[in-house]
């Protein structure tokens, strides 16, 4: 035995091909998640300099961002976003990657594809034209977003020249309060860090409140490390990790199975590994979150107030707080109960999973979502949304009053026609709450899915644990 | 990738913390799939109005800094999204170097892919250049890579840090496909190796 080592410092030995003398690393990549929107360049790039894909078996591709929600059965009306999923059939055609295309039962988010279908394993490293790939690590992958220049890089060579990170311990012991979920975990993580607290770092997340989410609500956790500043977040892989992979499509079987398992078992952090930076959070002290401004760290618990300039003495946190205040249209002071909203929008790859609409559907049951909201529920993938009706939840959804729409990114980034107008303040279970993410003007409040139905069903940020859950 | 080795021009100031890759380059327009001509809709929400009129205050559009090609702001720049459409829409836009306190990981490889330099450098000293930038056309800045040097408009002289790797890249122009694909004798050992010891990562 040599040193003790993190689970990061463990996958990313077991893929360097050669290091540098600056530090500078080959790396090998294991799967590639590709979708519409950031591979068209490389693809481009490949083609003009003649270059072959080198491993197109070891890439997934998916149209998610630009797809509508509505009915598909007409094509995508606008044309510039048809063309762009149109190049992305031609080029999975042309080079024989994995593809699920858009009116295939198994389309959706790429953050929700990849591991439904088993592409994602523990020990693998991961990459994507995006910054939510950091998803993947709630399996035990180092997993991060890259440029477009770096997807054409992947394709060619199936490797990268990259650092290695710095190790970051965010620990969360105890248990959570009922109506608390791994939404509230990751955004109050964000709220203590900062949303360039993990820049440079690979996060680990460890501590009993996190071995105690499911699979779905740890993918929650890690899709937001990006949030934090971290461009992989990581969950040692253990047996709920290994019972959600097996008799995936993708994922290995049989005695191939068994062994990946041996090896994953060896993955979590040694016992004394070093970590450079450690963040320790209570559970019992998490209570729903809900952001109030244009940053993700612009984080409060929903029993919380609007801040102000006052509340801080740096001259740029004032100035960044008084934009965002004007921007959202708040008044400090108020107390975040009484802000009133127009939208809801519950999906994403932060919260289009099974289990968040069941959250959410727990919520919606019996009620009706207030008159002057429009609320909408996009499950993250076509086999999460037959799921979810072999289950009767969008039933439930419906008669509450929520649309409920085809997989998609949807409004979590309004590149389809899902969109806030200027002005519209929405209840947001997706990941970014900047400027105009949602639409130009649009005002996003990012919070859980049950948090998300008690806006709709109240017309303003409410604490879902007020509600009886009938 | 066009080469940097020196560079001189004006320096735009932008005191904003956390810009964000939806700002420097709203989704409306990544629609695209070309990397060219998206430099007349860098930071379009900033830059122009609803009917879109430009919005005078707004620093690229004002007379001294039309044509700059440095910006100077906040910590955290480029946060968000990994979209390579924010450092093609500030290189179209005629911007190759940034400087900031920080920067956000992967919008920072990005710059590297294409030729822009990102500068992180303390506080103060982005505080003193910020200022410098503040007094527009008559604010022309030099940065010289191979000396790893800015050089103020009054002479004042701040030295940076980046990578050796990096560096030697943007002196060169370098395709980093191209300086991968010499190492092909290692990648295969690799996938040889793999293919013995974690077999059921083949597809």
């Amino acid at each position: 035995m040599g040193n003790p080592k993190t689970l990061f410092d463990k996958i990313w030995a077991s893929h360097v091909i050669n290091t540098q003398d600056d530090g500078t690393c080959l790396i090998y990549i294991d799967r590639h998640l590709v979708h519409e929107v950031t591979s068209p360049q490389a693809f481009e790039g490949l083609r003009n300099a003649g270059r072959k894909v080198r491993h197109p078996e070891l890439t997934l591709a998916v149209p998610d961002h630009n797809v509508p929600t509505t009915d598909r059965s007409q094509g995508i009306k606008e044309e510039d976003s048809r063309i762009q999923v149109d190049t992305l059939d031609q080029n999975a055609r042309d080079t024989g990657i994995h593809y699920f295309p858009m009116n295939d039962l198994r389309q959706g988010i790429v953050h929700i594809v990849g591991p439904e279908e088993g592409f994602t394993l523990p020990g693998v490293t991961m990459v994507c034209g995006d910054s939510h790939t950091s998803t993947h690590g709630a399996f035990g992958a180092l997993a991060f977003g890259i440029g477009t220049s770096e997807v054409e890089h992947v394709l060619a060579t199936q490797t990268l020249v990259q650092k290695p990170a710095k190790n970051m311990l965010v620990k969360v012991e105890g248990d959570l309060h009922p109506g608390v979920t791994a939404k509230d975990i990751t955004l109050a993580i964000i709220g203590r860090i900062g949303t360039a607290g993990g820049t440079g770092f690979v996060i680990e997340y460890a501590g009993s409140a996190i071995r105690a989410l499911s699979m779905e609500g740890r993918m929650t956790v890690c899709n937001m490390a990006i949030e934090g500043g971290a461009r992989a977040g990581l969950i040692a892989p253990d047996e709920k990790t290994f019972d959600y992979i097996k008799g995936r499509p993708m994922a290995p079987k049989g005695a191939a199975y068994e062994q990946a398992v041996e090896y994953w078992k060896t993955l979590p952090t040694d016992d004394g590994a070093h970590y450079d930076k450690v963040v320790e959070l209570d559970a019992n002290d998490i209570i729903p979150q809900v952001t109030w401004g244009t940053s993700p760290e612009d984080v409060a618990p929903i029993s919380a107030v609007v801040p102000g300039p006052d509340d801080v003495t740096d001259a740029g946190k004032k100035k960044a707080i008084t934009r965002s205040l004007e921007y959202m249209g708040l008044v400090a002071g108020t107390p975040l109960e009484e802000v009133k909203i127009d939208r809801v929008f519950i999906g994403s790859c932060t919260n289009g999973r099974i289990e968040d609409l069941r959250a959410a559907a727990v919520v919606a049951k019996g009620r009706k979502v207030a008159a002057s909201v429009n609320a909408m529920v996009v499950p993250g993938s076509g086999l999460v949304k037959e799921q979810a009706e072999a289950e009767g939840l969008d039933q439930i959804f419906l008669e509450a009053g929520f649309e409920w729409r085809e997989p998609g990114c949807s409004m979590c980034l309004a590149m389809n026609p899902d969109r806030l107008e200027p002005g519209e303040r929405c209840a947001s279970t997706s990941n970014r709450n900047f400027e105009g993410r949602q639409g130009r003007g649009g005002r996003t409040h990012l919070l859980s899915p049950a948090m998300a139905v008690a806006a709709a069903v109240t017309g303003y940020l409410t604490d879902v644990r007020k509600l009886e859950i009938v | 990738m066009d080469k940097f080795d020196t560079l001189t021009g004006v320096a735009a100031p932008l005191p904003m913390l956390n810009v964000d890759t939806d700002m420097i380059i709203p989704k409306q327009f990544l629609k695209t799939i070309k990397r060219s001509g998206l430099g007349k809709n860098l930071f379009d929400e900033m830059r122009f109005d609803d009917n879109g009129d430009e919005i005078p205050g707004f620093v690229l559009n004002q007379p001294a800094y039309r044509n700059a090609k440095i910006l100077v702001t906040g910590a955290n720049f480029g946060c968000g999204s990994s979209r390579e459409h924010a450092p093609w829409s500030l290189l179209d836009f005629g911007i190759r170097c940034i400087i900031a306190p920080s920067f956000a990981d992967i919008f920072y490889n990005n710059c590297f892919k294409n030729g822009i330099l990102p500068i992180a450098l303390p506080q103060e000293d982005v505080d003193k250049l910020m200022l410098d930038a503040e007094r527009g056309a008559n604010a022309t800045v030099t940065i010289d890579l191979e000396k790893q040097e800015i050089t103020g408009p009054d002479g004042g002289c701040i030295k940076f840090d980046v990578e050796p790797f990096r560096k030697h890249c943007m002196l060169n122009g370098l395709d980093d496909i191209g300086l991968t694909l010499q190492q092909g004798d290692a990648i295969n050992g690799f996938e040889a190796e793999r293919a013995l010891s974690q077999p059921w990562l083949s597809l």
